[in-house]
């Protein structure tokens, strides 16, 4: 009697745990599934790991696209495109040699370099700052200098620097940083005079909000936007890191990163002169933003990169560049603190890859300027869907 | 029975914690329910249940009625949260959300059913990871319990790990995993479920080293008498001794491993869960307020399930579950 109890016990564990185990495969499948091809390479292709700096979202659809339309494979790369959370920070994952890899903001890898990250920047994709502090049209705020004595909504985590470096400019020194969520309902609440927001994507979300005074959708008129392109203090933003040490030592690495590169640019490409298709494969692999806000975000990200001015997409502009370090080695944030102490080392940027990864692209008849890119007009709907 | 004399397994302060709600959660469903028929008795728990969710949503509805637009505030500290349709939907604005589509995007899935998708995907790890956990706590209290110098030495190990934040250990968990040469390829989701695991295996480990600990010293002493192997000590006295200590460890496991699933989504990024469900409609508050609401549901519903299948596991070892300790 007590054997045969004890039995039935052992014998419930041991099916909770097969069916653990079943269901951990199931998992699995459905891992492999959501994040494109696993890291074996097959049929000769090199495998190739991308980290990104958020979630699966159309800031990427670049990228997104050159796996969809197979440009990846074209070049003889099986692409992993990796995807990031709260406490994932690309530029760690590429130092520590955990993919080949990874898409960043440059100042915050300036930090992360002069940490002791041997990594360099090969392309930089997003040639404009995206990055706005908006405020109520009827709040006064127009200007930098407007921002005195306001309480100013930032991310923090590195993406309060463009705006620490526009109100040194301008001079301000009486504000208060109020800590900002993922949201807008600190700013509608009134708790935030001035609030953080990317043009693709927190912008947009309050476009896509009922006013509760009209029962309509805000306008772009409602709001006041400081641009930090027109301040003079935009950094730049989305760019390729690589490993230095392995471009220095490995031909190969070396020669996978022109091929990356080249697909890459190709997908974005893709991006810009079907940006419907784009938003549509950025959310068949597996964002769940709305359609028309996905879309906003494929076409606000086009406008960041086109037309390039810069001789052609991904080219590091020297004065850009140097005008980012310049304000990371000035620019102090509310605890005195600047970003880097000295110079970057001659590695932390190269154009040399991209060039070559251009070169073949022109010499394919790849438009790389888009000297005559037109944006969309995209609708917003309410809650971006 | 009162564990009365101290054995060497006298109760660490911490223990109790794990041990105070066995009390509750071990007393058989109310005896006097007995004389009600069986399909009533049955139904209880249940209509208990959905009486309890009914009065969070009347609470809920009264809190936005009562409670200003703007909250309530002492000074410059708000004590009450704002009750506007922003940031307090209204539950019933939160169903229908429930059952309108994801997106606009032709063919998506209603959310409900992207939230039960989703959730499907975080129970699997959950389960995983509780394995593990109770695999890693079980076999740590097996050796604390065999030699008392493992005792002193692993034990405050194992509370010490516990203050490791899960935000130092996401990034560190992901990159190991990556590094490792295992003969397969480590998905995003085993470090999920390892970080996971890392918050199961404590109650398990305190819990079972409290009940394979729990025997009288009078017991213990009988089977010295008969010379009995340390072996046949376990499987006869305290194993069996242990099960009312490891149910509600267990069940605290199962909750613990739903958490640390969520938390470690959030974390590392990996698609597909609840955890990255919340993260990613977090976009949508202000311009969809209901929508964000939808995973968090979901989380409490995953919990639930995932406490529950623990219960039934319970009832397996029913035999065991005599109340050995007063507690």
């Amino acid at each position: 009697m007590r054997n045969t109890t004890r039995r039935a016990g052992l014998g419930a564990l041991g099916v909770v745990a097969a069916l653990a185990l079943t269901a951990c495969g199931g998992g699995s499948d459905d891992q492999a599934g959501s994040t494109g091809s696993g890291s074996s390479g097959d049929g000769g292709l090199t495998p190739v790991k991308l980290q990104l700096q958020w979630l699966t979202q159309a800031q990427f659809s670049g990228y997104y696209a050159a796996l969809d339309q197979g440009y990846y494979e074209d070049e003889g790369l099986d692409v992993e495109i990796i995807p990031s959370g709260g406490d994932i920070v690309p530029q760690d994952a590429l130092a520590n040699g955990e993919v080949d890899y990874a898409v960043a903001w440059v100042p915050k890898v300036l930090g992360s370099i002069e940490q002791g990250a041997d990594i360099t920047n090969v392309a930089q994709i997003f040639e404009r700052s995206a990055t706005l502090q908006v405020s109520f049209a009827d709040a006064g705020i127009d200007s930098v200098a407007d921002l005195e004595g306001k309480k100013i909504g930032s991310w923090g985590y590195g993406n309060e620097w463009e705006l620490f470096a526009g109100l040194n400019k301008a001079g301000v020194t009486d504000f208060e940083i109020v800590q900002q969520a993922f949201d807008m309902n600190a700013f509608l609440a009134g708790d935030i005079d001035a609030a953080q927001a990317m043009t693709y994507n927190e912008y947009a979300q309050l476009l896509e909000t009922e006013d509760p005074e009209t029962g309509e959708l805000y306008q772009p008129d409602d709001f006041s936007v400081i641009d930090w392109n027109d301040e003079g203090t935009a950094m730049l933003q989305d760019a390729i890191w690589a490993d230095a040490g392995r471009l220095a030592d490995d031909a190969e690495y070396a020669d996978t990163t022109v091929a990356f590169l080249k697909a890459t640019l190709k997908g974005w490409m893709y991006a810009r002169d079907n940006p419907q298709e784009a938003a549509d494969i950025v959310t068949a692999a597996g964002s769940t933003l709305g359609t028309s806000h996905q879309l906003w975000m494929t076409n606000e990200v086009n406008k960041l990169i086109w037309p390039s001015t810069s001789g052609g997409i991904g080219l590091v502009d020297e004065a850009a560049w140097d005008a980012t370090v310049e304000m990371a080695l000035q620019t102090s944030n509310e605890t005195g603190a600047t970003i880097i102490t000295a110079d970057p080392p001659e590695t932390a940027y190269t154009n040399e890859y991209v060039q070559q990864a251009l070169d073949e692209l022109t010499a394919d008849g790849e438009d790389v300027e888009g000297a005559d890119f037109a944006p969309l007009e995209v609708e917003l709907q309410p809650g971006g869907n | 029975m009162t564990t009365g004399v101290a054995g060497p397994g006298v109760a660490e302060a911490g223990d109790a914690a794990v041990v105070a709600p066995s009390a509750a959660a071990l007393a058989p469903a109310a005896r006097r329910s007995r004389a009600l028929p069986a399909p009533v008795r049955a139904l209880r728990p249940v209509a208990l249940g959905v009486a309890a969710l009914v009065l969070l949503a009347a609470l809920w509805e009264l809190v936005k009625a009562v409670v200003p637009e703007d909250g309530w505030s002492v000074g410059e500290l708000r004590v009450l949260p704002r009750t506007t349709d922003l940031a307090m939907p209204h539950v019933t604005e939160m169903l229908a959300r429930l059952g309108e589509p994801l997106t606009s995007q032709p063919g998506a899935d209603p959310l409900w059913l992207a939230v039960l998708r989703a959730g499907g995907t975080s129970l699997r790890i959950a389960a995983v990871s509780w394995v593990i956990g109770v695999v890693v706590g079980f076999g740590l209290a097996l050796l604390m319990t065999r030699f008392r110098v493992a005792r002193s030495a692993v034990l405050p190990l194992v509370v010490l790990s516990q203050t490791v934040p899960l935000i130092a250990l996401a990034p560190l968990v992901k990159g190991w995993g990556s590094k490792l040469e295992l003969g397969f390829t480590w998905e995003p989701w085993m470090s999920v479920a390892v970080i996971a695991s890392y918050l199961a295996f404590f109650p398990v480990a305190v819990g079972a080293l409290r009940g394979l600990t729990s025997p009288d010293t009078l017991h213990r002493e009988l089977f010295a008498g008969y010379a009995a192997s340390w072996t046949q000590e376990l499987v006869r006295l305290r194993l069996p001794a242990s099960v009312p200590h490891l149910l509600p460890a267990l069940r605290l496991a199962a909750t613990s491993a739903v958490l640390g699933v969520v938390v470690a989504e959030v974390s590392t990024g990996m698609p597909g869960g609840i955890g990255r469900m919340i993260l990613e409609f977090a976009n949508f508050a202000s311009s969809d307020p209901a929508k964000p609401w939808a995973p968090i549901f979901g989380a409490v519903l995953l919990g639930l399930v995932a406490s529950g299948a623990v219960a039934l596991l319970g009832t397996a070892l029913r035999r065991f579950r005599r109340a050995e300790v007063a507690a």
